[in-house]
């Protein structure tokens, strides 16, 4: 297990919602494995129980919450349980995310709302839900999983790419509102990354992508938790209000 | 709580938050006009004085708290209740 100064997380709480599987799952067992104590958040109590049994098969102290973050009473009442038996939430990653891809010429409203309600509203909620506890520490770390759509664009994903890039300028100002707290707030930007989501692509469209890709591959989970750890570590102390895209080249931001 | 007890509890309170001495507060001292403060500092004196008197103060009635007197007034009123 890794243990240098630069990956120490030794006692400090990360949530990390959207953990049950894919992207969310990687980023907790890697800040896990770097000694933070790991609250995972699910839509379902089943989701909820696979996070803790992933968390205590790794040996990683740590729970699973079913949570959906578009609720505020929901989110208050999950992350009071957390403060009651790990402690303050040092370590934020707004992690949950889900499409609903259309043309816009047939996008139902509800489609819209759904995806900005999830992917946005939910970073808001959740980044003033745990900022009194990091500002009583002077310490924090908000890091917001946004795609490299919200910097490129995608036809067929106008609500998608939107809420993306607004979690972008969300992740901006509140750099500069509580830079003077030591709390730091950054986006990772992942390409195309070997998840359900783009398995729900055709092998035809996998393959037209990849041709795009200058490192050739399809990302994983684990590249985008190697840079979520970074950037929760001591190593990042310096970087605020940036977005770092993990894409193998696809867009150079 | 007597009033003294509670103004000097306060004023202990802004002087650690706002870095500034304890004899330069007085009670029509603004927190943001002669203290110094900004708008986050002004939120985050707000959450010590909850956590000192172990009270919840509503947003609606922080908003209107911007001078020491205010702080006495608002502390006294809740913690007499």
């Amino acid at each position: 297990m890794p243990n240098n100064s630069n990956t120490s997380f030794t006692n400090r709480v990360a949530l990390i919602t959207g953990a049950s599987r894919g992207i969310g799952k990687a980023i907790a067992l890697e800040l896990g494995t770097h000694g933070a104590m790991v609250v995972g958040t699910a839509t379902t109590q089943a989701g909820a129980e696979q996070i803790e049994r992933y968390l205590s098969i790794a040996g990683i102290r740590g729970m699973g919450i079913a949570m959906d973050v578009t609720d505020p009473a929901q989110i208050t009442s999950g992350i009071k349980a957390v403060q009651q038996s790990l402690g303050g939430i040092a370590i934020l990653v707004n992690n949950a995310g889900i499409t609903r891809d259309n043309l816009l010429v047939r996008m139902k409203e509800e489609e819209w709302d759904t995806i900005m309600q999830t992917n946005l509203k939910a970073v808001y909620l959740l980044s003033r839900a745990v900022l009194r506890d990091m500002m009583k520490e002077k310490n924090g770390r908000i890091i917001n999983i946004t795609s490299v759509v919200g910097a490129t664009g995608n036809a067929g994903q106008t609500n998608y790419a939107a809420a993306k890039a607004g979690m972008i300028g969300f992740s901006k100002s509140l750099a500069k509102e509580i830079g003077s707290r030591n709390i730091t707030v950054n986006c990772i930007a992942p390409g195309f990354i070997d998840t359900d989501m783009t398995r729900a692509l055709s092998s035809e469209q996998q393959q037209a992508l990849t041709q795009q890709i200058p490192l050739g591959r399809l990302g994983t989970p684990q590249d985008i938790a190697a840079a979520v750890a970074f950037l929760a570590s001591p190593a990042a102390d310096y970087i605020t209000g940036t977005t770092l895209h993990v894409n193998g080249g696809l867009y150079m931001g | 709580m007597e009033i003294t007890e509670i103004e000097q509890r306060i004023k202990k309170i802004v002087a650690e938050q706002l870095g500034v001495k304890e004899d330069e507060i007085k009670n029509e001292s603004s927190f943001v006009n002669d203290l110094g403060a900004d708008s986050l500092d002004t939120v985050e004196l707000v959450m010590a004085l909850e956590e000192e008197f172990e009270c919840e103060i509503p947003d609606e009635h922080a908003e209107k708290i911007n001078t020491v007197q205010e702080a006495i007034d608002y502390v006294s009123a809740s913690t007499s209740q």
